[in-house]
């Protein structure tokens, strides 16, 4: 217990590591605010830039990055209505509105607190339920992580873009771009060309700062001419009665974001909107009805997309599968530091937990103070106009697929991966499975692989021990209905259902 | 899930056709890598996973080619604009450029290009702009990050020591 103290206040002692906490934190939140920067462009153009460094610093930058990106995606919902992250969509709903009404202040204030709250209830339950879900996860088979795996990249496929099957291409896409290089375990060479350079496989690097990076840019260059609004911002710190009358709501909310983000497969963006939904349905009567500003429709998202950080790093931390696209990036780091996250993480390195821990809890704190200070300066950055930017990220994603190598080779995939992530982007596929693929591939060829060796390759002994274990057969009916519910099958019963109902109402 | 566009974009059916032919050529490359010889054989993953890109791309292919296309819309106008294309052939010729030319010089071509282009703004403006971010970006990621960059033709460590002699003396 003293020991996991110590490990859990290794970054507030060490000023270095506090310092690029508070940084981290401070860039995530114009990082999440700049409409045109994402959390995910900046970490991962970010982990180029720190791979040489201790696991401890670079770590703590992430977090921070990735804690203040969440939450400055509300402050350009608010203002501008233009959610700055995917996971501020549901905060443009009420918050635009408020912020109409000259009460942007209030609005900024209200979702600071709000995703506080939020983050801290994430990280309780996060430190709370991580050592058990690992212990748990020490019983899991190679089929469970497969099953597993298998499950987020369709989660992620589902929940965005046009369609499934546009989801599942994207995801064995990237499944593929992992499978590149020797076989780990036979040397055997997959998709190499007989080329000598791709037997280490495809720099994971290259294909995220791509997709992310230059596919991102260069989609942005279409609305290269919209313009910033101004607001004129009055008091942000809210009142101690307007937040407590707020507390029921957030902690509900807040443990929606939990449970969204724990889902492999499934981060904030989804959270915030299932939390909105949320609070529509239990705030009877609001003051201002939702959508014209309600303030429950401010909280609920708010608080949802920053539980939700604590909840993604549970399946990433423990099993070492991500919740989204900005864990699958942070586990890339860990991968390069030479961490292998999954239930052994906990038991080998607690000091790696509990120090992500301390600093989640670190990043919080700073958030809520540069959240509630600070706003003139934020102004004027948001106001940075699109066409310095543009350039800006184009060039430092060069500069980031090169620096992790030096290898010139990294630069052409990523240019070759920006393009192809453009069209995807542009045409309703989604990058997000894409990377989700890549980190999961060898995890998922390695698992199926000992499943069918220990079953004497047989498949229908496999889909015995699937059938009558619990955890196995649970997952295995989640991944078999998400198939189903993007059939032409569900929707006709889903219909027929409704016109039941209907018919019995009448 | 976002409601599917209803209409076909300018060379999204090109797409789909090229993404349906990429999947049949690496199943092909998969088959290759072990045959059908046992399923926990170095190739049965691939050829896993490529088929399923096989039987997806043809589903997005058939639903793509239903769709009818935008009228008036063109490749040119609204997929490959010119801004686009201006800028995918500047990062190009700047990866190109990187290791021949270091880092500072050919970043500082590729702002200066960029920002002039992108904001339509006087040279001197995008002389300026790209000046400072580039010395904002140097002091950041290669003195704080210390982020080692290909020097070219710039002697930037002489420079620097010189630097440093200036102000610490021996050091």
């Amino acid at each position: 217990m003293i020991e996991a103290f110590q490990y859990f206040t290794t970054a507030w002692v060490d000023p270095q590591l506090l310092g690029l906490v508070a940084l981290g934190t401070f860039a995530g939140i114009y990082v999440g605010a700049i409409p045109g920067l994402s959390v995910t462009m900046a970490v991962s153009i970010l982990i180029s830039f720190t791979f040489s460094w201790e696991v401890y610093s670079a770590l703590s930058l992430m977090v921070g990055i990735y804690m203040g990106g969440v939450y400055g995606g509300s402050r350009t919902a608010i203002l501008l209505n233009i959610p700055g992250a995917p996971s501020a969509i549901a905060t443009a709903f009420d918050g635009y509105p408020l912020a109409q009404k000259g009460l942007a202040g209030e609005a900024i204030g209200i979702a600071t607190t709000m995703s506080a709250v939020g983050g801290f209830i994430g990280i309780i339950v996060l430190a709370a339920a991580a050592p058990m879900v690992s212990e748990f996860a020490l019983k899991f088979q190679p089929r469970d992580y497969m099953l597993l795996a298998i499950l987020g990249i369709l989660l992620v496929g589902s929940l965005s873009g046009d369609n499934l099957v546009k989801g599942i291409f994207a995801g064995s896409l990237g499944l593929l771009i992992g499978a590149v290089g020797l076989d780990p375990l036979t040397a055997q060479e997959r998709f190499t060309f007989g080329v000598v350079e791709l037997w280490g496989g495809i720099s994971f690097i290259a294909v995220m700062i791509g997709m992310f990076g230059v596919a991102e840019a260069l989609i942005q260059l279409r609305h290269i001419d919209k313009v910033a609004v101004k607001q004129k911002i009055a008091r942000i710190v809210p009142s101690w009665s307007a937040i407590r009358k707020y507390l029921p709501l957030s902690v509900q909310t807040s443990t929606i974001g939990v449970i969204i983000g724990a889902l492999p497969g499934t981060g904030g963006d989804i959270a915030a909107l299932m939390a909105y939904d949320h609070a529509k349905r239990v705030t009877k009567n609001p003051e201002t009805p939702f959508g014209e500003g309600a303030r429950e429709g401010l909280v609920a998202p708010e608080t949802a997309n920053n539980a939700a950080i604590g909840g993604a790093f549970i399946p990433m931390l423990t099993l070492g599968i991500p919740g989204d696209a900005v864990t699958a990036i942070i586990i890339g780091a860990l991968f390069i530091h030479g961490l292998n996250p999954g239930p052994m993480l906990m038991i080998d390195r607690p000091e790696m937990f509990w120090f992500i821990v301390g600093a989640l809890v670190l990043a919080n704190i700073f958030m809520l103070v540069f959240g509630l200070t600070g706003i003139r300066i934020f102004t004027k950055i948001v106001e940075m106009p699109r066409a310095v930017l543009i350039p800006i990220i184009l060039m430092l994603s060069i500069v980031g697929a090169y620096a992790v190598n030096n290898a010139i080779t990294d630069v052409y995939w990523m240019l070759a991966f920006g393009v192809l992530g453009y069209f995807m982007k542009l045409y309703g596929y989604q990058v997000g499975p894409v990377i989700l693929g890549v980190i999961l591939s060898r995890l998922i060829d390695e698992n199926w692989r000992r499943a069918i060796i220990s079953e004497r390759e047989s498949i229908p002994d496999l889909m015995l021990g699937i059938l009558t274990s619990p955890l196995s057969l649970v997952l295995f009916v989640s991944v078999i209905l998400i198939f189903l519910s993007q059939t032409p099958f569900w929707a006709k019963a889903k219909k027929r259902l409704r016109t039941q109902k209907d018919a019995s109402k009448t | 899930m976002s409601p599917e566009n209803t209409t076909r974009r300018p060379g999204e059916a090109v797409f789909a056709v090229f993404l349906a032919l990429l999947s049949a050529a690496l199943v092909w490359q998969a088959y290759g890598i072990a045959g059908f010889e046992a399923l926990s054989s170095p190739g049965a993953f691939p050829i896993a996973v490529t088929s399923v890109m096989v039987i997806s791309s043809l589903i997005i292919l058939t639903h793509t080619l239903r769709k009818p296309t935008q009228p008036g819309n063109t490749f040119l106008g609204h997929v490959a604009t010119p801004l686009a294309l201006i800028m995918t052939g500047l990062i190009v010729i700047f990866g190109f450029a990187l290791q021949p030319l270091g880092f500072l010089p050919s970043a500082y071509l590729f702002l200066v290009v960029g920002i002039k282009i992108l904001s339509k703004r006087s040279f001197a403006y995008s002389l300026g702009i790209a000046l400072f971010c580039l010395v904002l970006i140097y002091i950041v990621f290669r003195l704080v990050f210390s982020v080692l960059m290909p020097e070219g033709i710039v002697p930037e460590r002489e420079i620097l020591a010189w630097i440093g002699n200036l102000f610490g003396g021996t050091n």
